[in-house]
């Protein structure tokens, strides 16, 4: 079942998070890169999932190890 | 751990400030060699820890990160036991850092402030039939919600029950507040000033207007022009590079100083900022007034405009012609009044209609021998009297002679920008009067103002017929006007325009049998209130159709642009300075190179912030 999520995250300040945080979640098993969007201006992230292999949890557990802080998501 | 280290990083620049004052102070005061050199050294420790987990991190995922420079630069100031440096340098990089999120966060505040006057919760009517508060994100469509004095209407809906006036605000710009009873359309975020409703949910959450208002804004601060995805493949390639470059003049200079000052200087930093920065706080600043920018290559075509090429005369008119001025001569005005009428009733012409109009009711009598004079009006014989309706040239015809001071009228009349129509009883001049589309208000200084910006080209192409376009045309002076023309030649003018003649056009229109044109303009610009199609297929939506806030995108688009130019320039000449100065002058060392490159990225962000305040002058 594949599933939108959105993640607010902090501020970001560099464009290489953007970098960063798009080579995090590219190793992710599940992930539907397509649709991956990282917004630097918003800090948001959007993307599309496979909710049977991946779970909300993990994505956000990818994210905050590269060191950015999930402030808020939604999956729908 | 790891995370730990991290979320204190302010702490950790607090602390390492002290450490390094403190180290300072004590070599100055105590002339403590021993304590400066501790201090420094647990500072750069300190300070470094947050800033190799993040470039290990990066590592990880294969991307060479400022954060590894950066990394590599202090640990080879250690190597060469400059702890002073290795300070120094991870205190700036970690106190800049902060400061960009500050900065960067004000930048930003206008979009910000658009999406936190999303509706966050709703009070729903449940099975049992009472209202519970809940999150916004449980409404689902047809569920029937209660809208409170002061709350935000959570959903694009109709209201069933109950009255109240609601300020639109958000959704169109315009703060007078509107009254609502059961059957109107409400919108999700605006909010209701006075009363009790209930709304039966239409559209929820994304699908909402203002939902979709702030995905495209959202959407629209971080689409890429050319450019910036230039720039950003650049900064993917340039930082692994400037690694490369250092190992190679550590190798055939074995200075291990030259070569950790090359890794900081080498930190691309105002460069890929400069650009989304001016790009978020003019798309921001469009936000705040009304005005949707749909990105940064919108900016930069809009910002080299050539000619605005307006849908139709309604755009710059009130649509409908009418009397504007009116001058009567001789007595029983009454009486002739209801001869002009009943003679005009007999017409189709639009004149004949506004006349008919601004005389209302009046008594009406029989009109006998209707004669049609073309290009002139119409003789008719009224209560046994001969009566002409039409322009000068039928005065003359009718053998009518007109006095100093209704020549005097009809010039002044025509100087106007009125259509003239002219009547006489017997051949005598009993009324004149003077027709036109009245121009709705400000719409002249706008246009002025549109030029003065350096618009070359105004244009109205016109489905009404050529006589009331050129009307139209001539009171507001515009460069060309066509009439009679269908959607397709409007799409076609516009592409031999932009194909032929190679210039930049906008093209303004509601969007709804327009869109062909809409999407082949370089701009299309949108003068929905609100409406789907409009928010969809154009570049630049002017909420609330308010064709005043159109000056202020154009000037807002060029001060972005420039602000961008500015920032690119800034960034360069900063690099370039950097290198130069390493190159030909022996006062460069790592610390004034992080110095010069935080202090860059900070001017650029400052630089960009302007833009929030921008106003056109007037």
């Amino acid at each position: 079942m594949m599933k939108t999520a959105t993640i607010q995250l902090e501020t970001l300040t560099c464009p290489s998070c953007v970098q960063k945080i798009e080579g995090a979640l590219k190793n992710l098993n599940g992930v539907d890169q397509e649709s991956m969007k990282i917004m630097f201006n918003s800090s948001k992230v959007k993307l599309n999932f496979d909710e049977s292999v991946l779970s909300i949890d993990a994505i956000e557990k990818a994210i905050t190890t590269m060191g950015y802080e999930v402030q808020k998501s939604s999956v729908r | 751990m790891q995370l730990y280290i991290l979320r204190s990083k302010n702490k950790i620049t607090l602390v390492s400030a002290i450490l390094i004052v403190g180290g300072f102070l004590s070599l100055w005061l105590l002339s403590a060699e021993r304590v400066f050199e501790v201090a420094l050294i647990l500072a750069s420790i300190l300070g470094l820890a947050p800033i190799a987990i993040q470039a290990y991190q990066a590592l990880r995922v294969k991307v060479v990160s400022i954060d590894l420079l950066v990394t590599i630069a202090v640990l080879g100031a250690f190597l060469i036991r400059n702890f002073e440096e290795s300070a120094i340098v991870t205190f700036l990089f970690l106190f800049g850092a902060f400061l960009e999120q500050r900065t960067l966060n004000k930048t930003r505040s206008a979009i910000k402030e658009l999406t936190e006057m999303a509706p966050e919760s709703a009070l729903k009517q449940m099975a049992d039939g009472e209202f519970v508060e809940v999150d916004v994100e449980e409404v689902d469509v047809g569920d029937i919600l209660l809208v409170k004095t002061g709350a935000k209407v959570p959903v694009d809906g109709t209201v069933l029950t109950g009255v109240g006036s609601i300020n639109e605000a958000s959704i169109t710009g315009e703060s007078v507040p509107v009254a609502k009873e059961a059957g109107s359309y409400v919108f999700a975020g605006t909010i209701l000033d006075n009363g009790t409703i209930q709304v039966v949910a239409d559209r929820v959450g994304e699908d909402t207007t203002f939902g979709r208002i702030i995905e495209l804004v959202e959407e629209a601060q971080d689409s890429k022009s050319e450019a910036e995805r230039f720039i950003d493949r650049f900064a993917k390639y340039y930082t692994p590079v400037v690694l490369v470059l250092s190992f190679i003049v550590w190798l055939f200079s074995r200075d291990i100083e030259l070569a950790i000052t090359i890794l900081v200087l080498g930190c691309p930093g105002a460069l890929v900022i400069g650009v989304p920065v001016s790009n978020v706080a003019g798309i921001g600043n469009g936000a705040r007034h009304g005005i949707l920018l749909k990105g940064s290559e919108v900016i930069s075509d809009f910002s080299r405009l050539d000619t605005i090429v307006f849908d139709k005369t309604g755009t710059l008119t009130a649509g409908e012609p009418s009397v504007a001025e009116t001058q009567y001569y001789g007595d029983h005005i009454g009486e002739v009044l209801g001869y002009l009428a009943s003679v005009e009733r007999e017409s189709d012409h639009p004149l004949a209609r506004a006349v008919l109009e601004e005389i209302g009711e009046t008594t009406f009598s029989d009109v006998s021998d209707t004669e049609v004079v073309k290009g002139g009006g119409i003789v008719a014989t009224v209560n046994g009297k001969r009566v002409a309706v039409g322009n000068v040239a039928l005065m003359d015809r009718e053998q009518v002679t007109l006095s100093d001071t209704a020549r005097a009228d009809v010039e002044r009349f025509e100087q106007n920008g009125n259509s003239l129509v002219l009547m006489s009883v017997d051949g005598e001049l009993k009324v004149l009067m003077g027709v036109r589309d009245q121009i709705r208000s400000g719409v002249k200084e706008d246009l002025q103002r549109l030029k003065r910006l350096g618009v070359k080209n105004l244009v109205v192409l016109s489905g009404d017929n050529q006589g009331t376009v050129d009307l139209v045309s001539r009171q507001l002076g515009l460069s060309e006007a066509h009439g009679n023309m269908l959607p397709e030649d409007k799409s076609a003018y516009v592409k031999r325009l932009i194909e032929e003649e190679g210039q930049i056009v906008a093209f303004v229109g509601d969007g709804v049998n327009d869109s062909p044109s809409l999407a082949l303009a370089n701009i299309g610009i949108a003068m929905g209130g609100g409406t789907d199609v409009a928010i969809e297929t154009s570049d630049v939506v002017l909420m609330n159709s308010d064709f005043g806030r159109l000056p202020h995108a154009l000037g807002l688009t060029k001060a972005t642009a420039r602000n961008m130019r500015q920032n690119i320039i800034i960034a360069i000449g900063v690099v370039l300075l950097l290198l130069a100065s390493l190159l030909f002058s022996d006062w460069m060392n790592m610390s004034i190179g992080m110095l010069v490159h935080e202090g860059s990225i900070l001017v650029v962000i400052l630089n960009g912030m302007r833009l929030l305040r921008y106003r056109l002058r007037r």
